[in-house]
């Protein structure tokens, strides 16, 4: 897992509310086995064209293919961000095309916990602060922003300054790109123990053995 | 301090907490995993990398749903897209290396995960249950702690049954009163949504609790904990009763049913009710399972209340599960004090739907309907649909697609007749899958056309690219079918057997 500390880089802008799994990854792109290869399929229904002799070619209007914004490594999205569908494949989307932290005043459930797992840094901001980082790299897609997760920050070199809050335990495993079955396996006794007792209770069993 | 009152969510919640380290997530133990073939390779694949074992394959159940054709038995005995094709591959061979049950696609047991957990009592009161897939909150209808989770946490609990968990809040939501004749579970769980929001349960397990809830039969449960994420909730639980228990009672996996009944292949009866009932068993669960309410005087950290009475048949118009309205209603206008991306997010929508502000809802003219998925896919809602269907003929301008959410959904319709009355009313009748919910298997719009689904997602591209999918209930969406627009159900001429 890749473990992020500090960053500076261009951003894209994508002012959309409540952009879905759904957006980030088509269903088409799920049927694959791999846990690689799906930046190409980031966004794709609005990236690419889909109708006649220009059929799979970029969308000029979409912000991704502009090539000023090429290379970015942040992302400002809006509220709700990563809404729908569980599917990791849109952390793994986003990352594989080389998104490492996504900037929005909220994120949904899912998504948040998926992105935490690949490595992926996910700042809220208060929507002002949102809207003004967009409006700033919309004006100038050279407009760059660090993160310091350390110091749990967001600057920009036009003044922009502001702390986000993010869970100790999340940053701690983020800092040091944890893996989580490795943690979980710290308690293996106490889960030895849970579980004996637990699988004596019938009645929340799957295939209970003794009916 | 054990005095304390406690929400169901919380009763759960201690039941099968772990660990609970200084300054990080609970660790929660998770006594069922469901896995199917779309969220699970790269997990399996993660675990042979670390040279782990799958911890308990006897709380993993495995089948296959998403990906399968639903037009006939040899298409998907020999599915042509060769990409799916390998994904369910993959599926069996992980199964096979890592010793989990799996229901193949002709298997008597096969269907959405999210249908074959409770009908063959996999899903109890109680339990906590996790399944790569955001719909997982539908066992949230049997008292469970239910909810949907990504492939790595898929491989963190095939690897040591727990997850790292920070507790959510509570949030209840009470509807009282009594629904409207033609008013559905999936009328009040639309209507919660567009109340709410999309992102108005975030962070949130809702208890959804009141007379109206408990009036629910336990499909209508499961359609209401179904889309509790279209609200943003990590689950929705409602708690157990007399209900609950009558549903479970002597299904195969259930407390008490005798194992005999339990490895035969059930071939056309119903999803194996088993008669022979140990019932000292039984009731030693019942009893247990009577403890999982909500004690009075528990707090929440939120709570609405609805009166049932204003709900009324609800109709999606956007791209958005939040943007509904009632069936007599219209098109909404832009609300002059959203702000500019919400305005702009109306605007895109209305222009991806193909609609105008203000259009009438029974004006719009579909071109599909769907009817089936983890939501609307279960017997309670084909009976509703066939009962709307019978003695009319679908609309000539109407394709249709009727998919069961199981092979024994599918069985137990075919043996009420509804498949002959579907069938003669012109409705295509399916093989079980998640089919058009999701379009991931052939079954898709084609784009600009306009489907009445009774599914979840209204998303841009959901059914397929640039389709344009309204959310409905099974009665909406056949008489959609009907007369080819929408059409208030309160209103329809039920015709009677013949």
């Amino acid at each position: 897992m890749i473990a992020i500390n500090t960053l500076t880089s261009t951003a894209v802008p994508l002012p959309r509310p409540n952009v879905d799994t759904d957006q980030i990854i088509p269903k088409q792109f799920l049927k694959r086995i791999e846990r690689t290869g799906y930046g190409d399929f980031l966004f794709f229904d609005w990236r690419y064209q889909h109708d006649g002799a220009q059929d799979g070619q970029p969308e000029p209007s979409f912000i991704l293919n502009a090539p000023a914004y090429k290379g970015a490594q942040i992302l400002i999205a809006s509220k709700n961000f990563g809404c729908g569908s569980s599917r990791e494949h849109a952390a793994w989307a986003l990352t594989d095309y080389g998104f490492l932290v996504v900037i929005a005043p909220s994120f949904a459930d899912i998504f948040f916990s998926n992105a935490g797992k690949n490595g992926m840094v996910l700042v809220r901001l208060p929507e002002a602060d949102v809207e003004l980082l967009t409006a700033r790299s919309t004006a100038n897609p050279a407009h760059k922003i660090t993160l310091n997760l350390e110091a749990q920050t967001v600057t920009d070199d036009e003044g922009f300054s502001a702390n986000f809050e993010i869970d100790p335990f999340r940053k701690y495993c983020l800092l040091n790109g944890l893996d989580d079955i490795g943690l979980t396996l710290r308690h293996s006794a106490e889960l030895d123990q849970f579980e004996s007792a637990h699988d004596k209770k019938f009645w929340l069993t799957p295939r209970p053995a003794n009916a | 301090m054990n005095n304390t009152p406690k929400t169901l969510f919380e009763k759960v919640w201690q039941q099968h907490l772990v660990a609970e380290p200084a300054g990080e997530p609970a660790l929660l133990y998770i006594d069922l995993q469901l896995v199917h073939e779309v969220t699970s390779p790269q997990a399996f694949d993660g675990l042979r990398l670390a040279g782990r074992k799958v911890r308990r394959p006897d709380r993993t159940l495995a089948t296959v749903d998403h990906n399968v054709p639903t037009t006939s038995v040899a298409d998907r005995l020999n599915i042509v897209d060769q990409v799916a094709s390998r994904q369910i591959n993959a599926l069996r061979n992980n199964c096979a290396e890592f010793g989990i049950e799996f229901y193949d696609v002709q298997s008597p047991n096969q269907g959405v995960v999210h249908i074959i957990g409770p009908e063959l009592g996999f899903t109890k009161p109680g339990m906590t249950i996790v399944c790569g897939d955001s719909h997982t909150s539908t066992h949230g209808a049997f008292g469970a702690l239910a909810f949907g989770i990504g492939t790595s946490e898929v491989e963190h609990v095939l690897a040591t049954q727990t997850l790292p968990q920070s507790k959510a809040k509570s949030f209840r939501i009470n509807v009282e009163g009594e629904l409207a004749p033609g008013v559905t579970a999936k009328d009040v769980v639309l209507d919660i949504i567009g109340r709410i929001g999309t992102a108005g349960a975030t962070g949130y397990v809702i208890e959804y609790a009141g007379s109206a809830i408990r009036g629910l039969s336990m499909e209508g449960r499961m359609t209401v904990c179904n889309m509790s994420i279209e609200a943003g909730a990590r689950a929705g639980m409602i708690a157990p009763d007399q209900k609950t228990f009558a549903y479970l009672k002597g299904r195969r996996f259930s407390p008490g049913t005798p194992p005999e009944s339990r490895h035969s292949e059930r071939s056309s009866e119903s999803p194996s009710l088993s008669s022979a009932v140990d019932e000292s068993i039984w009731n030693e669960a019942v009893a247990h399972w009577k403890t999982l309410v909500t004690d009075p005087g528990a707090t929440f950290d939120r709570e609405l209340t609805i009166n049932a009475a204003e709900i009324t048949p609800t109709v999606s118009w956007g791209t958005s599960p939040g943007m509904v309205t009632g069936i007599k209603s219209t098109v909404p206008l832009a609300d002059p004090n959203a702000s500019e991306a919400d305005r702009k997010a109306f605007h895109r929508a209305l222009e991806y739907m193909g609609l105008t502000a203000g259009q009438p809802i029974e004006k719009i003219d579909i071109d599909c309907v769907f009817i089936g998925s983890c939501t609307n896919g279960r017997i309670e809602d084909l009976r509703a649909a066939a009962a709307v269907v019978r003695g009319y003929h679908v609309a000539s301008t109407v394709r249709t697609m009727i998919v069961p959410g199981s092979h024994a959904v599918k069985d137990q319709a075919e043996q009420e007749g509804l498949d002959r009355i579907f069938k003669e009313a012109g409705f295509e009748w399916r093989e079980p899958g998640c089919s058009m919910c999701l379009a991931m298997n052939p079954d898709m719009l084609q784009p600009g056309e306009r489907c009445a689904s009774t599914s979840n997602r209204n998303f841009e591209g959901r059914q397929g690219r640039a389709g344009r999918t309204h959310l409905v209930s099974p009665a909406m969406a056949a008489a959609a079918a009907i007369t080819g627009h929408f059409t208030d159900i309160r209103t329809w001429n039920f015709k009677e057997a013949k």
